[in-house]
């Protein structure tokens, strides 16, 4: 089967000031399959995914070098809009970050940033998006009331249907279970797999169980540099570096 | 797959307004404060001289002088902050130190909130209702002085309650573990360390009572006379730079007169300002 | 002698631990009594205007008092209507805020999201210097810049009008509007920014969509506090507005509540000397629905 790129880094290397947090990465990131970056805390895998949307342009004093390819197109080029980018790039954050306003506004509010105003179409974007997050049948007869009234799993799957409705390519998730707990976890778990019919994943996650259970590719991320890109199965079961086999047998990390 | 669109035309254009409204509005900001400083010093300056600020008026040389008034301002600076700062520090002790009853606390707070928000034409017509007509004592610097003590009181007591806040827990226990009694705690413990906050309330209320005119003018009243002695001063009228400023300019039109007393109380606001960001500056370490 | 020390010692121990705890609990009465004394001043300035107040409001009644449109205090028919004082007020107020709120929010959102750090810094510097500048400071730069600048602009016989008073009250409440509502935007949570921005949105359509409806209690509260702050000014505006007791209207000289009660204060009298104690009464109830609506606004502001 012939697998599609979408995403690409190409000898990427990020610094924070003087601290040279990614070096030299080089990762393809396939079309609708779930690709999981692990490793331990401090590794680079959050760096490396924010890179992916450009978030790291918030932080100050970060210099990347090298690049990294959208469907064949230089991120980090000065021609490209970033909110275009950002836009075709949906984030999950590791914290359930609903804005302060009802559950509606909050799924409507990308659409109308991208100038869609029509009621009739947004009523059926965001009805589609919570459909998509797996909670609409919770949540659709309150979806005047504030989003930050709802429990964090609840509030991560609104996190999730607010990406979805600006029909993205790519969903990135940052630890996005990690604040949740077991129940709500696993509900997100099944969300991902059923996700990546439509969309291509990458998530981060410090929690190998995790990966194995819902990606299809892994890359071990130790000190900044990826130590190891593979089918998960085989990463787990087979491991070609010594180190992503102590990391995977828990020895370290 | 999508094309590389880019943003709508609306979209950009909602974008480049508002940001240029920003700066805009951020510019006139500044544009204003320079504007009045500017202006004010530019015929402030010239007009100051020794003999302005080392005499008295005299109908008879006619010649002004502001020595009274800064002498005035002195006394109220003085005297308010004498009785505010041990009251207003007292009270926030009292806040974050001693008070047990919710109820209470937030009574005093909102007490606290009230004066604050009260106009300064109030306080001055109360001042003058209770301090000089009531009590008797007519316009004086004395009346001057309770009055503004009511006024500051909520500045002193805010500031140190924050600075009381920033007390570790820690340095209280350990205080206490040692086997002191709670005054001695305070004492020793807690006031050295909120000093910086006492300090930040004390530089404020002086900007306060120097900047004051409406609540002054009824209670200390407008006078330019050197009194004989500290006694006298007290219980006698006495205007303050604010009050004169607003006298010469308004009931005598010595509109170059104001310019000097505006840059004089301009040079007082710049060194308080800058005293209260270096003593704000160490608060915060 | 052991034994002796050591009673005495057990004597003595209660004695002391009593002297201390009489120290104890007389400290804590005094500390008690500081924080009461601000609650006492509220309690008594609050009796002490409504005392002075009502008499007058109740000789001449409070309808005529209020809705009367004329204030002829010193004819020899007195005439106590203060609406002309009330509308001054709440024009000159509103035109204020309507000026100054713009600039102040504005300021505040580049302050607290857009402006690099060190001009921040600078700016900030400047607001604080703005709100420390004496009233009487601008009342005379408002006499000798503004007010002639109208006359001239307008071609009127005197510049000194409720447009006057609108312009320096605007510059005065501004410092106010900004420090308030920056402070309410920077408690934003940075997580509900990053979201907006993850989704495709600039950071200007972030500010104004997500972080500023985030801060609302608190922008709300500071535009109150800037309405209190321009309701209760006395000198700037005495200075600036020409002080008839006119109704209101832009280009007249108007007299506020505030300057109502300065103006005449220390000629009068009898009755009229009384009706300026119903004014400040007056003031005094407008200032405490405002900071009740501050208090309101905070509180909600933290909840959030």
């Amino acid at each position: 089967m012939e697998e599609s790129i979408v995403l690409s880094a190409k000898d990427l290397d990020l610094y924070y000031g003087e601290n040279q947090a990614l070096k030299k990465i080089n990762m393809d990131i396939p079309e609708r399959q779930v690709t999981a970056l692990i490793g331990p805390s401090g590794c680079g895998k959050s760096t490396f995914l924010k890179t992916l949307d450009r978030m790291n342009d918030l932080v100050q004093g970060v210099r990347i070098e090298g690049s990294v390819l959208y469907r064949g197109q230089d991120i980090y080029s000065p021609k490209l809009d970033v909110t275009w980018l950002r836009r075709q790039i949906g984030m999950v954050f590791q914290k359930p970050n609903p804005f302060p306003m009802s559950i509606y506004d909050n799924i409507a509010y990308g659409p109308r940033t991208h100038g869609i105003r029509n009621r009739k179409q947004l009523d059926e974007i965001v009805e589609r998006s919570l459909r998509g997050a797996a909670i609409w049948e919770e949540v659709k007869d309150r979806l005047k009331k504030p989003a930050l009234s709802l429990s964090g799993g609840q509030q991560q799957r609104i996190c999730i249907a607010r990406a979805l409705a600006v029909e993205p390519d790519v969903l990135l998730m940052d630890e996005a279970t990690s604040a949740l707990d077991p129940i709500s976890t696993t509900k997100i778990e099944d969300l991902i797999s059923e996700l990546k019919q439509t969309y291509t994943i990458v998530i981060v996650t410090h929690n190998m169980q995790q990966a194995t259970r819902v990606s299809d590719k892994c890359a071990f991320f130790l000190l900044g540099q990826l130590v190891e890109f593979g089918d998960t199965a085989q990463l787990f079961s087979m491991p070609k570096d010594k180190r992503t086999e102590d990391y995977i047998t828990g020895r370290f990390g | 797959m999508k094309a590389a669109e880019t943003k709508s035309k609306k979209r950009i254009l909602y974008d480049r307004t508002l940001r240029i409204l920003l700066w805009t509005c951020a510019g006139l900001t500044c544009a204003l404060l320079l504007l009045v400083i500017g202006f004010i010093f530019v015929r402030g300056l010239p007009n100051i001289s020794w003999q302005l600020l080392s005499t008295q008026p005299s109908y008879r040389n006619d010649t002004i002088g502001i020595l009274p008034n800064l002498i005035n301002t002195l006394c109220l600076i003085f005297g308010t902050l004498l009785i505010v700062l041990p009251l207003g520090a007292g009270a926030a002790v009292y806040l974050t130190e001693y008070a047990t009853n919710k109820k209470v606390v937030a009574a005093i707070e909102f007490a606290s909130e009230t004066l604050t928000g009260i106009p300064s034409i109030l306080y001055g017509l109360v001042g003058m209702l209770f301090f000089c007509n009531f009590l008797g004592w007519g316009s004086s610097v004395r009346a001057g002085i309770l009055t503004m003590v009511i006024m500051v009181l909520p500045t002193i007591m805010r500031t140190t309650q924050e600075s009381l806040k920033a007390v570790p827990q820690s340095y209280r226990e350990a205080s206490l573990g040692l086997g002191s009694g709670k005054w001695h705690m305070i004492r020793t413990v807690v006031l050295p360390s909120s000093m910086d906050g006492i300090i930040t309330g004390f530089i404020l209320a002086i900007g306060r009572i120097v900047g004051e005119s409406a609540a002054l003018l009824f209670t200390a009243g407008s006078a330019s006379v050197i009194s004989n002695s500290l006694m006298q001063t007290l219980s006698s009228s006495g205007g303050s730079l604010s009050v004169a400023l607003y006298m010469y300019v308004s009931e005598r039109g010595e509109i170059e007169v104001g310019f000097a007393i505006a840059a004089i109380l301009m040079l007082l606001t710049l060194g308080i300002n800058l005293a209260a960001k270096v003593a704000g500056k160490k608060l915060k370490k | 002698m052991d034994g002796v020390s050591k009673a005495a010692g057990q004597e003595a121990a209660p004695k002391r631990k009593g002297v201390r705890s009489a120290f104890e609990n007389f400290m804590n009465v005094l500390f008690f009594l500081c924080g009461a004394v601000a609650v006492a001043f509220v309690l008594f300035i609050t009796v002490y205007l409504v005392a002075s107040g009502l008499p007058a409001i109740r000789e001449i009644g409070i309808v005529e008092f209020l809705f009367g449109q004329e204030w002829a205090s010193t004819a020899a028919e007195p005439k106590f209507g203060i609406l002309p004082f009330i509308l001054s007020s709440v024009y000159g107020t509103a035109g204020a805020i309507i000026i100054g709120v713009p600039v102040g929010f504005m300021t505040a959102v580049f302050l607290s999201k857009v402006a690099p750090p060190k001009l921040a810094g600078a700016i900030r510097t400047a607001v604080e210097l703005l709100s420390g500048i004496p009233s009487v400071v601008y009342g005379l730069v408002g006499m000798t810049v503004l007010v002639p600048a109208i006359r001239v602009a307008f071609n009127l016989a005197s510049g000194a009008s409720l447009l006057a008073a609108i312009v320096v009250l605007a510059v005065m409440v501004l410092p106010y509007i900004i420090s308030v509502s920056e402070t309410a935007l920077n408690a934003v949570p940075k997580e509900y920014e990053e979201a907006s921005l993850a989704l495709g949105a600039t950071e200007i359509e972030t500010y104004f969509r997500v972080s500023v409806p985030a801060a609302s209690s608190g922008i709300a509260a500071s535009v109150v506090l800037g309405i209190g702050r321009a309701i209760g000014e006395a000198m700037a505006v005495m200075m600036v507005a020409g002080n008839v007791a006119n109704m209101p209207s832009l280009l007249e000289s108007v007299r506020f509540l505030t300057t109502a009660v300065a103006s005449e204060m220390s000629y009068s009298s009898g009755l009229q000397r009384q009706a300026l104690f119903s004014i400040a009464l007056v003031l005094f109830l407008f200032i405490m629905i405002i900071n009740a609506a501050l208090a309101f606004l905070l509180k909600r502001g933290k909840k959030d």
